[in-house]
C-alpha cells in the first residue's frame, strides 16, 4: 500500500438549495479530493432525498470568518441606528395602511 | 465517579458559558467551551458515528439475501443512510478540531467504542425487521433528544438524522408485522427475533442513571437533555404498543404496567451481559472489527485512484498556469 492512500482529504463546505429561487443554504461538510469529487459525494451524503436541486462546495479552508470574539465591536456600529427601521417611524393616526 | 476539576480554566468565562447553556444558547464550533465539554462532545459524538458505520455491517449481510426486490432496494437505500449518518456525525465531530483520519483509524484499530448492540448477529430475515423496529426506534427516542443538544452542529445533524430514521422504523416494523401475520414459521422466526432483540435494545439507552459516570456532567452542560432511564422508559411505553399491535410478545415474565404513573415497568436488565459485550466479549465483536477491517481495506484502491487522479489534475493545471 503506498503512502497516498492514508493521506487525508481535503474539507469542503457544502451549501445546498432547496428548491427554485431559494437562497443556498450550508448544510455540512464532506471529505474530498477535488471539486468534482467533492459534488459527487455531497450529492451522496446530502441530497438523497430530493433536498437539493442545486449546490455549492467551498474549499473550507478558502471561507474567512468573523470570530465569536468580534461579536459586539465588529456588529456594534448597527446598535445604535434604531431609524434604520420601520416602527422608529410615526404614522398619523387614521392611517390604516400605509 | 466525579468528573476532575476544572483547573487552569479561566472560570469568568467558564460561568459566562454555563449562563449561555442555561439561556439554552447554541454553542457554534469557534465559541470558547470548556476542555472537559470539547472532550465529552469528541467522545460521545465519534463513538455516535462510529455506530453508525459498524451499524451497516449486520443488516449489509442480509442484502443479498433480502427474500424480494423491493425489500432489497429498502434495505440498500437503508445501509446507504446509515454510511450517510456517520458521515453527518464525523462532520460535526471535526468541528471540534480533531480529523476524521484519527477517529476512522481509531475504530479499525480497535480502540474506539460503538454501539454494543452491533456486536449481536443477525440470524435470519426476522432480525433485519427487528433492527429497524427496535435498535431504529430506540435510536429515534434517544436522537430525539439529541437534536436540542447545546452543541449546534451535534443538534443540526441529529435532526437531519431522526428525519431519516423514521423510514427505517417503519419498514422495519413493516417486516414484522408482515412475518407476524404470515405462516406459523414466519410468526415464530418474528418471535424469535424479538426475544434475542429486546434486552439488546433496552440496553442501548446505557447503564442506570445511578451507574452511568458521565450522565451528570452530559445533562448539566445540555449535550444531554434527558437521562439513560427517562429514555429507556419511553421507549418501552412507545414500543409494547407496537408489538401488541402485531400480535407479538416482549420476552419478559415481570412486565407490568403501572397505573398511575401510566409506564410499562420491565423486569431488571442483565447488566452483566452489557458490560461483557461493551468490554469485546460479545458474539461478534471480533468479527464486526474484522469486516470493518476489510471493507476498509478492499477499498483502499479506490482511495488511491481518486488521489492520484486529483494530483494528476492539479499537476496539469499547474503546467498551464
Amino acid at each position: 500500500m503506498t503512502q497516498s492512500t492514508d493521506r487525508p482529504w481535503p474539507v469542503w463546505e457544502v451549501f445546498t438549495q432547496g428548491k427554485d429561487g431559494e437562497p443556498h443554504q450550508h448544510t455540512g461538510s464532506v471529505h474530498a479530493t477535488d471539486a468534482e469529487h467533492a459534488l459527487q459525494n455531497a450529492r451522496d451524503a446530502y441530497a438523497r432525498r430530493n433536498e437539493g436541486v442545486s449546490l455549492w462546495v467551498v474549499p473550507s479552508a478558502a471561507i474567512t470568518a468573523s470570530t465569536p470574539e468580534d461579536m459586539g465591536p465588529f456588529f456594534d456600529p448597527a446598535n445604535d441606528k434604531v431609524y434604520r427601521h420601520p416602527l422608529f417611524y410615526k404614522v398619523p393616526k387614521g392611517v390604516k395602511v400605509f | 465517579m466525579t468528573p476532575p476539576p476544572v483547573v487552569a480554566e479561566d472560570s469568568m468565562r467558564l460561568a459566562e458559558f454555563e449562563a449561555r447553556i442555561a439561556r439554552d444558547e447554541s454553542i457554534e464550533p469557534k465559541d470558547w467551551m470548556p476542555e472537559r465539554y470539547r472532550k465529552q462532545l469528541v467522545r460521545m459524538m465519534s463513538q455516535h458515528a462510529h455506530s453508525e458505520v459498524v451499524g451497516m455491517l449486520p443488516e449489509g449481510n442480509w442484502i443479498t439475501r433480502a427474500p424480494s426486490l423491493r425489500r432489497k432496494m429498502i434495505l440498500i437505500a437503508k445501509v446507504q443512510d446509515e454510511g450517510g449518518h456517520g458521515l453527518y456525525i464525523y462532520c460535526g465531530t471535526e468541528t471540534l478540531g480533531v480529523d476524521r483520519h484519527d477517529l476512522v483509524q481509531d475504530l479499525l484499530d480497535g480502540k474506539a467504542k460503538y454501539s454494543s448492540i452491533f456486536n449481536y448477529p443477525t440470524l435470519s430475515w426476522a432480525d433485519i425487521g427487528t433492527i429497524g423496529w427496535l435498535v431504529d426506534g430506540a435510536a429515534i427516542v434517544n436522537q430525539t433528544m439529541l437534536a436540542k443538544a447545546s452543541y449546534g452542529p451535534y443538534a443540526r445533524a441529529m435532526v437531519r438524522i431522526c428525519k431519516e430514521e423514521n423510514f427505517h422504523k417503519r419498514q422495519g416494523y413493516e417486516i414484522m408485522a408482515t412475518l407476524s401475520g404470515g405462516t406459523g414459521a414466519q410468526r415464530a422466526m418474528a418471535q424469535d427475533a424479538l426475544n434475542r432483540w429486546w434486552w439488546p435494545s433496552l440496553m442501548m439507552f446505557g447503564p442506570h442513571d445511578a451507574d452511568s459516570p458521565n450522565s451528570d456532567e452530559l445533562m448539566r452542560w445540555g449535550i444531554k437533555r434527558k437521562s439513560n432511564d427517562e429514555l429507556r422508559q419511553r421507549y418501552v411505553n412507545l414500543t409494547i404498543a407496537q408489538a401488541k399491535a402485531i400480535d407479538l410478545t416482549v420476552p419478559d415474565p415481570d412486565l407490568r404496567y403501572d397505573e398511575a404513573s401510566g409506564d410499562w415497568i420491565t423486569g431488571p436488565i442483565d447488566w452483566d451481559e452489557f458490560w461483557r459485550v461493551v468490554k469485546g466479549n460479545g458474539p461478534c465483536n471480533k468479527e464486526r472489527l474484522a469486516a470493518r477491517q476489510k471493507a476498509h481495506a478492499d477499498g483502499a484502491w479506490v482511495r488511491e485512484a481518486a488521489m492520484a487522479y486529483a494530483d494528476k489534475k492539479a499537476s496539469r493545471t499547474t503546467e498551464a498556469a
